[in-house]
């Protein structure tokens, strides 16, 4: 098949809408005698709730209800999809009555004529607190009391061992044990647009409508349904346009549900719009893990072994996917090196913080970085190039499909491909030497390099809790114009775009021609949704095959119509030709739906849904590397390059895949320099505005020098494997390795996220010591 | 993120500002560019009941010369004084000060009056005011009052401002003879505001030393504040790299610093030294 669009950089299709404004966001549907609801929060990180007097809001101007924890009753908890043995099961109610957990529990819902009505009377709730001990760090909250949860009479969740080969004789083994603490610092994952609900019931017809911005319409819609007690089928779930999810709207909350309730009780529409505040302390966050890496060398840089024993804050309830957090960590914790025996020991603990979930890579990121930093260590201590380190630990190429001591099986790759041509492009040799002549003239200066791979295209159903394949339907309408109905929610990762190349190709028509619709429930056959860099790996693939599908009963039809016989029908362009026959493919969907002369047994019309499970996860790798320099005086960070050879696969558009590449840089750049949710030892947010919480600017950004090696993935016959977190997973540890490569003259061997300035000036003044 | 109830009046004249903030009292506020008034209110932190809204007042926008000095409306805008050609010439510490505020979305609705007034202490505003020795004019029910800039910023958001009184107009008296202006900061990485700021004009004597330093320190304590002792160490010196980094050394003499989760006090008072040091020399550049 001649290919037009898949492979060219086609811009954005959902552009034009989106920069001019155009777009549809939950807050922009304004359905009539909507009323508006605001939530009181918990003040405090833990304390028990001893009385709350909504008497004075009540009578508000405006207030239609007031609804507390007592009122309901009938409400599910909050859904956690992931389930570990042993685990420990809080329920999370949607209002917190008897205690709140965390600051931002919701505690009671005010519901008025207008939004500005609806939060003046929320403020004149009265909540009676008696303020209890709250449980912040890790380590203490596994060491005992006081607890998050005084029913289980621990704060641990679970305890959790895996891995594979004999991890103590390996260390018996090796030449040396290198041991570090390593934090993955709490992360707000901060979405342009906050969350938001607007739920509408129609009594007459029971049915129950939610907008909601989010990353999974059909999954929520089975949860809400289950947390309300009304059949599936009554509840519609629509995602509009979404400002951004990267994991934060991979979720069932709270709200989702009670406004759904609401608007039950009132036979109103209700809206509820999150703040920024409220985005702070009630949407997940991410990452939270503070483990002990040990790991075993031999003197010529063989990794033998590597234990990583890991406290993971889970915050005060579980999420949707809370739990299942660190066991990615545990299987992502080979990265792109042949390690014989691999254990992670996982300690998952309450603490009195928002759920932590999945934030951009999910769990990769924090083993990427405990791997990267690893590497950077083996470096150091033996005197080695990083760069020899790593390739010394890859697997060759014949080693593939390669098996992890994590259990995984990496179906392909070419680790020193991807590799080498980072070096050339970064000139790797020379930039070794300017370093050296930085160095030499008094000037902090380091390269940075991680060699990451990762797990996409999530999953085969039997690694997910809820189903690992995604689903398509693709149509020509009786006027030619082609639907794409895909169960992949996109939101802002720019299927339509892509989606639309891959069916214009297929079926040779212009990509103008081609709509792609998703995130309504009751227009789109069920699906899982868009996380875990899948939407185009396992989404398109499904897309790909409904297409193939359509086309073949198409041919078959044109062979009837021509009266040709079927094995001489050709397809190209979008016509079926035999011959000196020829028909175009609207016609034929034309004559299907008219349905007049139809081959004996087809049906009539001319569409095909295919539902694709795919045999395994995609393994994309790639590497990173970078240069910083630190500023002597002020400890400030400026990054002078930024190189990026990155493996996804089969590229449908790269443009698209720049993009994401560039995002998760971005992001990545956060965490290692910026980002940090703190809370204090009473569980106060103290990082809860933007004011406080610093996300990487436009002008903090390096050029980014992006280039790809395209080896196909064999598990999808689009041999695709995804992007979209990939930035993130390789860039944390790449920037983070090159500020401490420009310290290493000073001893430095490892710091911890985010690098501020201030700690590295007290390196660099030698005060380190002096307390901050 | 949504303020508590409030009434709003856009006044016609200053006039009528000063007499609505007289017949409201406590209740009221001024409303400039409501870029720092705004924030508050919406986290419920200000909670005026009246809004007194001066930017359709006539006049309080402007940039004149008027013998030897410059006289600047207090409604305007920092982008106003970043871009205006006759600033960068006659008071370049001005423009730049104003170019290195937030982004161009406040510089464009952000006034220098209102930043002034606000006095927050990581506002970039009042070092510039204190090392050009400026001068608040105020307008009150009795008539129009001068504060100087060392008066006018008494301690964390408060200023000599009364009660009753709208800011009218900044007059900054223009440098004669060899003069070099600097303003640098270190911002703060999530709100772009100073986490210490250091503006330094200095005049400069035929031989070179240095005749005179006036050097303003925003974000690093409570309020801005002179750097009298570094001040003291340039005056009379060749500014070169020695005697710069001797008086930058002594530019948080005797202050209290803040500390936060970005910066403590220590960092702090280091960053002033650094900051003072890297704007003495810009300004000794800028004066040749
Ligand atoms: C995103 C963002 C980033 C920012 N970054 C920076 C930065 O980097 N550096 C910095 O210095 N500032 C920064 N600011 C603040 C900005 O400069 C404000 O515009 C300024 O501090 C206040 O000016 P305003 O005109 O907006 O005043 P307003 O917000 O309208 O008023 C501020 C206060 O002053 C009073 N007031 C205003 N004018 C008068 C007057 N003429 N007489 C009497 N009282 C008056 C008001 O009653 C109010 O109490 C930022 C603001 C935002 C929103």
């Amino acid at each position: 098949m001649a290919t037009k669009y898949v492979g060219n950089r086609v811009k954005r299709t959902e552009d034009p809408r989106l920069i001019q404004g155009l777009g549809h966001y939950v807050d922009d549907i304004k359905l009539p005698d909507t009323l508006h609801v605001a939530f009181v929060r918990s003040i405090y990180g833990h304390a028990r709730i001893t009385g709350v007097d909504a008497s004075a809001a009540a009578k508000a101007p405006g207030v239609v209800a007031v609804y507390t924890g007592k009122d309901i009753g009938k409400i599910g908890g909050v859904p956690c999809a992931s389930d570990l043995p042993e685990m420990k099961k809080p329920e999370f109610l949607v209002l917190a009555s008897n205690k709140a957990l965390f600051v931002g529990h919701a505690i009671a819902a005010v519901v008025a004529t207008d939004r500005y009505l609806a939060k003046d009377a929320a403020d004149m709730i009265q909540v009676d607190y008696e303020e209890l001990p709250a449980v912040t760090e890790e380590v203490k909250a596994a060491a005992g009391a006081p607890y998050v949860h005084e029913q289980f009479g621990t704060n641990i969740a679970y305890k959790l061992t895996a891995g594979e080969g004999d991890i103590a004789a390996a260390f018996r083994s090796s030449d040396k044990v290198i041991k570090q603490r390593i934090l993955n610092q709490r992360l707000a994952p901060i979405a342009m647009e906050p969350r938001g609900v607007l739920a509408r019931y129609y009594p007459g017809e029971q049915e129950l409508t939610l907008w909601s911005s989010t990353q999974i319409p059909h999954l929520m819609r089975t949860q809400v349904a289950l947390m309300l007690g009304m059949p599936e089928n009554r509840l519609r779930v629509i995602t509009p346009e979404v400002g951004g999810g990267f994991g934060s709207k991979l979720n069932v909350y709270a709200e989702e549900a009670l406004l759904g309730w609401i608007s039950m009780q009132l036979g109103q529409p209700v809206k509820w719009i999150e703040s920024r505040r409220e985005n702070f302390q009630s949407t997940i966050h991410g990452r939270a893990q503070l483990g002990d890496l040990e790991i075993g060398i031999r003197k010529d840089g063989t990794v033998t072994g590597l234990r990583y024993n890991v406290f993971a804050d889970m915050g005060a309830y579980y999420q949707l996917l809370t739990p299942a957090i660190p066991t990615l960590t545990g299987l992502m914790l080979s990265g792109s090196y042949k390690i014989p025996a691999i254990q992670i020991n996982v300690t998952a603990v309450f603490t009195n913080k928002m759920s932590t979930d999945a934030y951009r890579g999910a769990g990769r990121p924090e083993a990427t970085y405990v791997v990267e930093r690893a590497m950077d260590l083996v470096a150091a201590e033996l005197g080695m190039d990083p760069v020899e380190v790593r390739r010394k630990n890859f697997p060759a190429p014949n080693e593939f499909p390669f098996k992890t001591a994590t259990g995984l099986f990496y179906d392909s790759g070419d680790y020193v491909l991807a590799l080498e041509k980072a070096l050339k492009n970064a000139d790797y040799k020379k930039l070794g030497e300017e370093q050296k002549k930085a160095r030499a003239a008094g000037r902090l200066v380091g390269i940075g390099v991680s060699t990451y791979v990762e797990i996409c295209a999530l999953g085969p159903s039997a690694a997910l809790p809820a189903g690992g394949w995604e689903s398509a339907t693709v149509r020509i309408e009786p006027t030619g114009t082609v639907t794409v109905l895909t169960g992949a929610s996109p939101h802002g990762q720019g299927q339509e775009t892509s989606f639309a190349q891959i069916a214009g190709d297929e079926l040779g028509v212009s990509i103008e021609a081609v709509t792609v619709i998703h995130g309504d429930t009751s227009i789109v056959q069920y699906g899982i949704g868009t996380f875990g860099s899948r939407a185009t790996a396992v989404g398109g693939t499904a897309v790909f095959v409904a297409l193939q599908r359509l086309k073949e009963k198409a041919s078959k039809l044109a062979a009837h119509l021509m009266g040709v016989d079927p094995a001489t029908v050709k397809f190209a362009d979008g016509r079926f030709t035999s011959g000196a026959k020829s028909m175009a493919i609207q016609e034929v969907a034309l004559h299907a739906h008219l349905a007049k002369s139809l081959p004996e047994g087809m049906e009539p019309g001319l569409s095909a849904t295919y539902f694709f499970e795919p045999k395994n996860f995609t393994f994309p790798f790639g590497t990173h590397i970078c240069i910083a320099e630190v500023d002597k005086d002020t400890g400030e960070i400026t990054l002078q390059r930024y190189i990026a050879v990155d493996d996804c696969g089969r590229v449908i558009n790269p443009l698209l895949v720049d993009g994401q590449v560039q995002g998760g840089i971005v992001q990545a750049l956060g965490q290692a320099f910026y980002e940090h949710v703190v809370y204090d030892e009473n569980g106060q947010l103290l990082t809860g505005t933007l004011m406080d919480y610093a996300l990487p600017r436009a002008t903090n950004c390096p050029w980014m020098e992006l280039d790809r090696t395209e080896t196909p993935s064999p598990v999808n016959p689009l041999g695709v494997k995804g992007v979209g977190e990939a930035g993130t997973i390789g860039a944390t540890p790449c920037l983070v390795n090159a500020v401490i490569d420009a310290l290493a003259p000073l001893g430095v061997r490892h710091l911890d996220m985010p690098l501020k300035p201030e700690t590295l000036w007290r390196i660099i003044s030698g005060n380190s010591a002096r307390s901050a | 993120m949504i303020p508590t109830p409030f009434d709003y009046i856009a006044a016609k004249s200053l006039d009528e500002a000063v007499a609505l903030l007289g017949k409201h009292g406590e209740a009221a506020k001024i409303l400039a560019g409501g870029h720092s008034l705004v924030p508050a209110m919406k986290l419920r932190l200000a909670q005026p009941q009246v809004l007194i809204d001066i930017s359709r007042i006539k006049d309080l926008a402007y940039i004149r010369e008027e013998g030897n000095s410059l006289r600047v409306g207090a409604m305007t805008t920092h982008y106003a004084l970043e871009s205006s050609k006759r600033v960068r010439v006659v008071s370049p510490l001005l423009a730049e000060c104003a170019a290195a505020i937030g982004d161009v979305q406040v510089r464009n609705r952000g006034t220098i009056g209102g930043s002034v007034v606000h006095a927050d202490p990581a506002a970039d505003w009042p070092a510039a005011m204190i090392a050009l020795r400026v001068e608040m004019v105020c307008a009150g029910a009795k008539g129009e009052r001068v504060i100087k800039a060392d008066d006018f910023f008494v301690d964390l958001l408060t200023t000599a401002i009364a009660p009753g009184e709208v800011l009218r107009e900044i007059r900054i008296p223009l440098s004669q003879g060899r003069t070099g202006q600097s303003y640098k900061k270190v911002r703060h990485p999530a709100s772009g505001f100073a986490v210490v700021g250091v503006a330094v004009n200095l005049g400069l004597d035929a031989a070179g030393k240095c005749a005179n330093a006036s050097i303003g320190v925003t974000g690093a304590a409570a309020k801005a504040f002179r750097a009298g002792g570094a001040e003291a160490a340039l005056t009379g010196k060749p500014p070169d790299a020695a005697v710069a980094a001797a008086a930058a050394a002594k530019a948080a003499d005797r202050q209290d610093m803040n500390s936060d989760l970005y910066a403590s006090a220590e960092y702090r008072r280091h960053l002033v030294e650094v900051t003072a040091r890297r704007a003495v020399l810009a300004a000794v550049g800028a004066a040749k």
